[in-house]
């Protein structure tokens, strides 16, 4: 069927092609930019187009591809930049030169690639939906193939390893052919057997999160900062740290060169094991701020259903993304420009809905094989102003698990992560106490509770001191906001540019137990004599608190 | 490509900038149109959006004495293109690329589209290579790169054109070269125009105007700062320049997005700045940057103006959210006559980390900067203290804080018109924190070379 165009109004575009269904991805005009039906009316299809449309004319071809936004799933994809559309950004470079041009059509795995595969099934064998039938190497993963869902037969053709990714590898008696990737569409959520509740964390070795606010596998935390809070920095650190199998990072209408910055770092970086490089662990989503906005809508689900791929195969995957805001407005470009009634702030009503139908997509789950798998989700929020009212933060807020609010006080006196201890919280530390009472000791949840009373009085004690200054205070309270100020310093801030960047909940709880034993010690000969200044010097001198302040060896 | 010019003289309607033309054929979207008026003036248009029935075309310009009968509108079938060539080096241009020096216009090498195409993030090369401004507070604090986007955040009185002057009087390249200096003004009054028209002639560097003065036409604030990231882009990657875009002022720029969304009835956003200021600011500052492999830069340098010193404003905002950091001015060291008066708390350079230290400043450079950091925003944090109790309620050691913090102001911040090396920056900083009992014990590898003991 042959259709055109008949309408434009910025990215989108009116179409008298017949037969398109909704969410279907559309190629537009002469130069096959990449689109979506969003809405049909009588006899006409809207399309909403993910490229730069300038030049695009009334009149040109438009061609439905009978299938919606999809990726492609399978071995290849570790270490690659895509962008929204998961094309990826380095054969784009090779194909197009340093910039972007709109309508280059790529495939997102290579489909010439031979891969090691081992087949676990015989010419002859009958194989049912679910089964795993080969196994790719891909680094440290393993890549088990799988039988699509409602399909089954016996086995007819084999072919030898190495096998070609582009080609398929088994054929069915019945003459369906079997590959080694597949497409899934990106907003459909992949199915499991069943959801987990959270038991284990995501260690980041970042003390604050690790220790006050930690998160759980399988969970989602929102990370709201206003900029140069250091939002980026504190995503691309849990990146590097964080003890997962797979990271999906994505940049969603943020800074090119802080992409390129990450991907070199990855490059010469290794993983804590030292075993390998971590970008070969990481994929990359990245529609930049410049980059076309729809896409930048898309990229988001992209990533998801990546994520959720490995999650499949049994990992524990992390999906990091900065920010939702970009996607929020990019929602919102997309929604005015379709003329809906517009919500609070000009966003679309349906903005709540859909962010907790993405961030549900997070979880620990049994996966349809019997493996389990989680996917963490931590999403980062830019509101406008600092403004923690405004609605994208809200109604993260209402799906996510934890908040780990970025304040700019904090940041401009320098304190990284400039995470504020007394506004943020964690829904999952009392779930993840066991086991790091297990992993860590434990006297984990003692000082926790310790640490955090610590914190909780210095905020009152503060007040007071802004009125009658330091000198006003008894021992007891001096002693407090001492060692208030030694947590603040030197527990929860965390110089990412330094041996100080990771460290362990073992080193955690051994630096947070020195400040204890100090605190105790001197707290302990209060109310006699002797007055604090004369206790310090005296148990800096005999080395007890010296003894308290040995440290411990990193295991 | 159509083989003709399609005219037509089907208008619609006209309402302000924006016209309707009726039954076009195969128009496109982003098109360039020349409006011809019954007395001949003509008029550049761009066509915004095409439905069935007519064609909706934004016009640049002033439009009294259109009307709708007579008027004739010429289709080109092209978007906007900005001829380029070397020859562009030294010329003063309008908003709208059409020379003011009086000289004729030059013979293009070549034509590029002005919305530009967006750098693949994985050609892009981190920046690193350090810029030396001259400026203790940014060079020291903040330091600027090559291919980085660094705004200044102002308000209204203080002074960022002897600021801006200052860092284009003195800005070097730590590997040497020159800069080629792309200013671009946008709705500039004529006070600030003839000051930086004045430093430009003055410095060594090659530079290009794009001039579009207060009383000029608002549109072509949004197009001077495109056809001028277009020249920018031209002479970076295809002849080796290392170029300096100072685009002032971005307040002015977003006003007049404003004007237009609004005269196009879209949907307003925060302040009444339409929803996409956000991807249209960042189609702008994102031009900046290096590739892989070839060796020139662009640099960007945005002026932002911020309405009531408030930094929440959307414009500094989201500027702030796109930009790699921000310089921000202070009234209350203007007050003091302190120049610059850069506040260096709220400032930031993200791309500092990879500009400084051993090979491209000096090793010690990222200890000092933390050093400095962190005490001056601790006198800063006694400062209100002070307010409340008074010196005589303070403790020795809080006194030596406060008193840094204003030896800081005054002798590191401060530096009146005079330019200052990297090297005398670091040893300034160095010296100052000794003098306090603040240098943690921690000193230059160059402290002999200096052949001075600190005061005590």
């Amino acid at each position: 069927m042959n259709g055109s165009i008949t309408a434009i109004s910025g990215s989108t575009v009116r179409t008298d092609l017949p037969g398109l269904k909704l969410y279907e991805r559309v190629l537009v005009g002469h130069r096959r930019l990449t689109g979506e039906v969003v809405r049909l009316e009588a006899g006409r299809a809207v399309i909403h187009i993910y490229e730069d449309p300038h030049g695009l004319a009334v009149g040109e071809p438009v061609a439905g591809l009978d299938r919606q936004l999809t990726v492609d799933l399978g071995p290849g994809m570790l270490g690659r930049m895509y962008d929204g559309l998961q094309r990826p950004l380095q054969i784009l470079e090779k194909l197009d030169g340093p910039f972007l041009r709109s309508g280059t059509v790529v495939t997102a795995l290579d489909l010439e690639a031979s891969w090691e595969a081992s087949v676990a099934v015989n010419e002859g064998d009958r194989v049912g939906q679910h089964d795993c039938i080969a196994g790719v190497e891909e680094g440290q993963i393993v890549h088990r193939v799988r039988v699509p869902a409602g399909v089954e037969g016996r086995v007819g053709r084999l072919a030898a390893s190495p096998l070609k990714l582009g080609e398929p590898f088994c054929l069915l008696d019945d003459g369906r052919a079997l590959y080694l990737h597949h497409a899934w569409p990106v907003r459909v959520p992949r199915p499991f057997k069943r959801k987990l509740p959270p038991s284990r964390p995501v260690v980041t070795g970042q003390r604050v999160i690790d220790f006050l606010f930690p998160v759980a596998r399988g969970g989602a935390v929102v990370i709201p900062g206003g900029f140069g809070a250091g939002k980026t920095i504190l995503l691309q650190t849990i990146a590097k740290f964080a003890d997962v199998d797979v990271v999906i990072y994505a940049g969603c209408g943020e800074r090119g060169n802080e992409m390129s910055e990450l991907i070199e770092d990855f490059r010469k970086m290794t993983d804590r094991a030292g075993a390998r490089p971590l970008v070969e662990r990481t994929v990359l989503v990245v529609n930049t701020s410049n980059m076309p906005v729809a896409a930048r809508e898309a990229s988001i689900y992209t990533a998801v259903t990546m994520g959720e791929y490995f999650r499949d195969l049994g990992l524990d995957v992390l999906l990091l993304a900065d920010s939702l805001s970009r996607w929020a407005e990019a929602l919102r470009e997309i929604s005015s420009s379709l003329e809906e009634m517009p919500g609070e702030e000009g966003y679309p009503t349906y903005l709540a809905s859909r962010l907790a139908a993405f961030v549900e997509r997070a979880g620990e789950v049994e996966t349809l094989c019997g493996d389990r798998g989680s996917l963490t989700m931590i999403l980062s929020a830019s509101p406008p102003g600092e403004d923690f009212t405004e609605p994208v933060t809200q109604a993260l807020l209402r799906t996510t698990g934890g908040l780990l609010m970025l304040d700019s006080s904090l940041a401009h006196a320098r304190h990284f992560p400039a995470i504020n201890w007394s506004l943020s919280y964690s829904v999952y530390d009392r779930e993840l106490l066991p086991h790091f009472s297990e992993a860590a000791g434990e006297a984990w949840g003692r000082l926790r509770a310790f640490c955090r009373d610590i914190l909780r009085r210095e905020e009152t004690l503060r007040e007071i001191v802004e009125i009658v200054g330091m000198e006003g205070l008894q021992d007891a309270d001096r002693l407090l906001m001492m060692t208030a100020e030694e947590i603040r310093d030197r527990f929860l801030g965390q110089n990412v540019f330094s041996d100080d960047a990771y460290s362990s909940p073992a080193h955690t709880l051994a630096a947070i137990d020195r400040i204890f034993a100090r605190h105790q010690a001197v707290s302990d000969r209060l109310g006699g004599e002797q007055s604090l200044a004369e206790i310090i010097e005296e148990l800096d001198k005999s080395g007890q608190a010296g003894n308290g302040r040995k440290r411990k060896e990193e295991p | 490509m159509r083989l003709s010019t399609h005219i037509y003289r089907s208008i619609g309607s006209i309402s302000g900038q924006l016209l309707f033309v009726r039954n076009v054929r195969q128009a496109r979207i982003g098109e360039i149109v020349t409006v011809v008026a019954p007395d001949g003036g003509r008029l550049a248009g761009e066509v915004l959006q095409i439905s069935e029935r007519d064609v909706l075309v934004q016009l640049y310009g002033d439009t009294q004495g259109l009307d709708g009968l007579r008027t004739r509108v010429e289709f080109s079938d092209a978007v906007s293109t900005a001829p380029l060539s070397p020859e562009v080096i030294g010329r003063v241009f309008s908003g709208s690329f059409q020379p003011l020096d009086g000289l004729p216009a030059f013979l293009p090498e070549k034509w590029a589209p002005i919305s530009g195409k967006p750098i693949n993030p994985v050609a892009r090369d981190v920046p690193h290579q350090f810029i030396e401004t001259g400026i203790s507070a940014i060079d020291v604090l903040n330091s600027l790169v090559r291919g980085q986007k660094l705004p200044v955040f102002s308000g209204s009185g203080l002074p960022t054109k002897e600021l801006v002057g200052g860092i284009l009087r003195h800005a070097r390249l730590a590997e040497g070269g020159e800069f080629v200096v792309i200013f671009v003004a946008l709705g500039l009054t004529f006070t600030e125009y003839a000051y930086y028209m004045d430093t430009l002639q003055r410095t060594e560097s090659d530079f290009i105007g794009f001039i579009n003065m207060a009383g000029d036409p608002v549109m072509e604030r949004l197009l001077a700062p495109r056809f001028a990231l277009t020249v920018a882009e031209y002479l970076a990657y295809e002849h080796g320049k290392n170029v300096l875009a100072v685009i002032t002022d971005v307040t002015n720029y977003c006003d007049a997005l404003r004007e237009i969304s609004n005269a196009r009835e879209e949907l307003p956003g925060r302040r009444g700045y339409p929803g996409y200021m956000y991807s249209d600011l960042a189609s702008l500052f994102e031009r900046a940057g290096r590739v892989r492999g070839l060796p020139g830069s662009v640099t960007i340098l945005p002026v932002v103006n911020m309405p009531e010193d408030d930094i929440t404003h959307p414009i500094p905002d989201l500027t702030g959210y796109i930009t790699e950091g921000q310089i921000v001015l202070h009234r209350g060291l203007h007050r003091r006559d302190l120049f610059p008066p850069v506040d260096v708390l709220p400032s930031l350079s993200r791309l500092m980390q990879k500009g400084i230290g051993a090979g491209r400043t000096r090793e010690d450079h990222r200890q000092l900067a933390n050093l400095l950091y962190k005490n001056y925003a601790r006198g800063r944090e006694l400062k209100k203290l002070e307010a409340i109790i008074g010196r005589d309620g303070m403790s020795e050691r809080d006194l030596l804080g406060l008193d840094f913090a204003a030896a800081f102001e005054e002798e590191f911040i401060h530096q009146g018109e005079a330019s200052r090396s990297i090297g005398k920056s670091l040893d300034l900083g160095w010296s100052l924190l000794r003098r306090f009992g603040l240098d943690a014990g921690l000193g230059p590898p160059v402290q002999e070379k200096l052949g001075e003991e600190p005061s005590a």
